[in-house]
């Protein structure tokens, strides 16, 4: 097992505002529109350093996503910014019509997503919004895994025309990849070679499937560890190729096991290999208040559930 | 002026002409809000805007026109065709299969003229927001339009957006409202009062005019003075009072032909009252 370590730990909004703050040095096209929730989404340096670019919105988040499709059209580059509950089920309609079915190169960018928002419960904590963003036909949907890995999806976003939902979370997780590193939308990155099982895991997930790989390891257990940060489109090759090698998978995410990650990935296998398959995922359920490490125990979402999916889902794959 | 009066209101008759066709050909979509607005939108596309028919979507230097109450797409297709945006032949594939003239208006199928997908109602209004910033931002000093209908106005982001342009002084936006007081289900009165409309505005900081939209003279007039009023640090509303299938005498004024199509009879005594002044497609 490749060896992670990591020297401080971050929240990956605040990549996002790092990545902001540079993808508005980049091209003076980008802006930025908020709904009453600047610091929750670390905008600060971004509209500090381009206050003309930023666009205070209120709390109210439809006509956000129907002014940004309307900044689209003058060129502008806009970034929405509130919480994941609030940038999709809320407004579902207003992206579908006004942003996705009309081609507008808006960038739905949501924080606070998932168990992992913690004491404010379920009516914050959406489990959900990756689903509903994947089924929008024209929509690239990615969750980063760490603080470099948001700052540089948020910077390559920017270059991509189309619209796009960002989501990242609250609580501070290790940071271990890249500071410098290239992000390519729909690219997955493999975090750890191996051959007994694939384990394929986005967002927070990913620093607790590095974990499960090590303690894998020290059982004898040889884990392919794949991050998928682009859910849509997601990287076919990479998982086909780790799968026809290992001949298992597990799928680690922070959504509801309906529509997430990995009904992406069992959709792909079930058409071009039927593989088996486990999930770490909420079991169709709403969250509730507590820290993020209670809420990600008592959901099944910690290394102790990706070791246990991996163990079985190998001894499945033998019969 | 680039057109008299009389010229306007002479394309306006063709324009109902092609509206009333439509319908009937595919034996679906919306004739009575359509019918309503056909002077506003020969007002706004051959009088008013400074547009071109060469197309594209950014529209930098050139006002924009958003329709947010997309079911009215017949009047919009044939305003656009008929001042040159695609060949008037065009409308006859509306609302057929592999047409550019989708049921509800759209950007997906590349039809010059579309900015944006309407048909949901209550988006227009933040869209048009969204790209009069936008002109501002690109020191752009041209003019953002966009049409609402009434009943439309229940849909809350409406009132998120009413809300918002005063208070962000977006002063280069011209809203008019298509007041004819009826929605699907009967009379807005009883289905869902909108009370003082103007008094609501002006409570939350527009500049409000009045106009009758089925009066050429007098929606030109109100466009034009509505002009005036852009830089000012307010967005401007125009609140225009239209008769529901205004033209056809059978359809005006009710709600039942909100979004029924014609028989052939009826098309026959539709287009007897409406002149043919340029050529029908």
């Amino acid at each position: 097992m490749k060896k992670y370590t990591y020297t401080e730990k971050k929240d990956t909004r605040s990549g996002f505002g790092a990545g902001l703050l540079e993808a508005g040095k980049k091209n003076p096209e980008v802006v930025a529109l908020c709904a009453d929730l600047v610091g929750s989404l670390k905008m600060d340096a971004f509209i500090k350093e381009f206050p003309e670019r930023f666009f205070q919105i209120g709390i109210a988040e439809a006509n956000m996503i129907g002014i940004a499709a309307g900044l689209t059209i003058g060129g502008k580059i806009p970034f929405t910014g509130t919480f994941a509950n609030f940038s999709t089920g809320r407004v579902y309609d207003q992206i579908r019509q006004s942003v996705a079915y009309s081609d507008k190169n808006v960038k739905i960018c949501a924080s606070h997503a998932g168990l992992t928002l913690g004491e404010d419960g379920a009516t914050h904590q959406i489990l959900e919004d990756i689903g509903l963003m994947k089924m929008l036909p024209g929509m690239t949907v990615i969750n980063p895994c760490d603080y470099n890995q948001t700052k540089a999806a948020t910077i390559a976003i920017a270059e991509h025309h189309g619209p796009v939902y960002l989501r990242f979370g609250r609580p501070v997780i290790p940071v271990f990849t890249d500071p410098d590193q290239k992000f390519e939308i729909g690219k997955a990155w493999m975090v750890n070679e191996g051959t007994d099982v694939t384990i394929i895991a986005t967002g927070h997930m990913v620093w607790k499937a590095i974990e499960a790989g090590e303690k894998l390891a020290e059982m004898g257990i040889d884990a392919e560890i794949i991050n998928i940060h682009t859910i849509k489109p997601l990287d076919e090759e990479a998982v086909l190729k780790s799968v026809k090698k290992t001949g298992c998978v597990v799928t680690c995410e922070e959504h509801n096991k309906f529509g997430g990650l990995g009904e992406s990935v069992a959709r792909l296998l079930s058409t071009e290999l039927p593989t088996p398959q486990e999930f770490v995922a909420v079991n169709d359920s709403f969250g509730e208040s507590g820290t993020p490490d209670q809420l990600m125990t008592k959901y099944g979402l910690d290394s102790i559930n990706i070791i246990e999916a991996a163990q079985k889902v190998i001894k499945r794959a033998k019969k | 002026m680039k057109h008299t009066i009389n010229e306007l209101e002479d394309i306006a008759s063709q324009v109902r002409r092609d509206i009333v066709r439509m319908v009937h050909a595919c034996q679906s979509g919306h004739p009575g809000g359509s019918l309503g607005c056909a002077d506003f939108f020969t007002a706004l596309y051959f009088e008013v805007m400074n547009h071109s028919t060469d197309f594209t979507m950014d529209g930098k230097g050139e006002d924009l026109f958003f329709l947010s109450n997309g079911h009215i797409s017949p009047v919009f297709y044939s305003v656009l065709a008929r001042s040159g945006y695609f060949d008037i032949s065009e409308l006859a594939t509306f609302r057929k299969l592999n047409s550019r003239l989708q049921g509800h208006p759209t950007t997906h199928e590349g039809l010059p003229g579309i900015r944006i997908a309407s048909g949901s109602l209550g988006q227009g209004m933040s869209v048009a927001i969204g790209a009069a910033q936008a002109k501002k931002l690109n020191k752009d000093h041209s003019t953002v339009y966009v049409l609402l209908g009434d009943g439309e106005l229940q849909e809350g982001q409406n009132w998120e957006a009413i809300m918002y342009a005063p208070h962000n002084k977006v002063d280069n936006l011209i809203a008019s409202i298509d007041y004819n007081g009826q929605q699907i289900d009967g009379p807005t009165e009883k289905v869902l009062s909108l009370e003082n409309l103007q008094a609501k505005f002006e409570a939350f900081g527009w500049h409000v005019i009045n106009s009758d939209g089925n009066d050429m003279d007098s929606i030109v007039k109100a466009l034009h003075y509505a002009k005036t009023l852009t830089g000012k640090g307010k967005p401007i509303l125009n609140l225009m009072s239209t008769q529901m299938g205004a033209g056809v005498d059978f359809m005006m004024g009710s709600h039942k032909w909100h979004g029924v199509a014609p028989n052939d009879e009826q098309l026959a005594t539709a287009l007897a009252q409406l002149p043919s002044t340029l050529k029908d497609y």
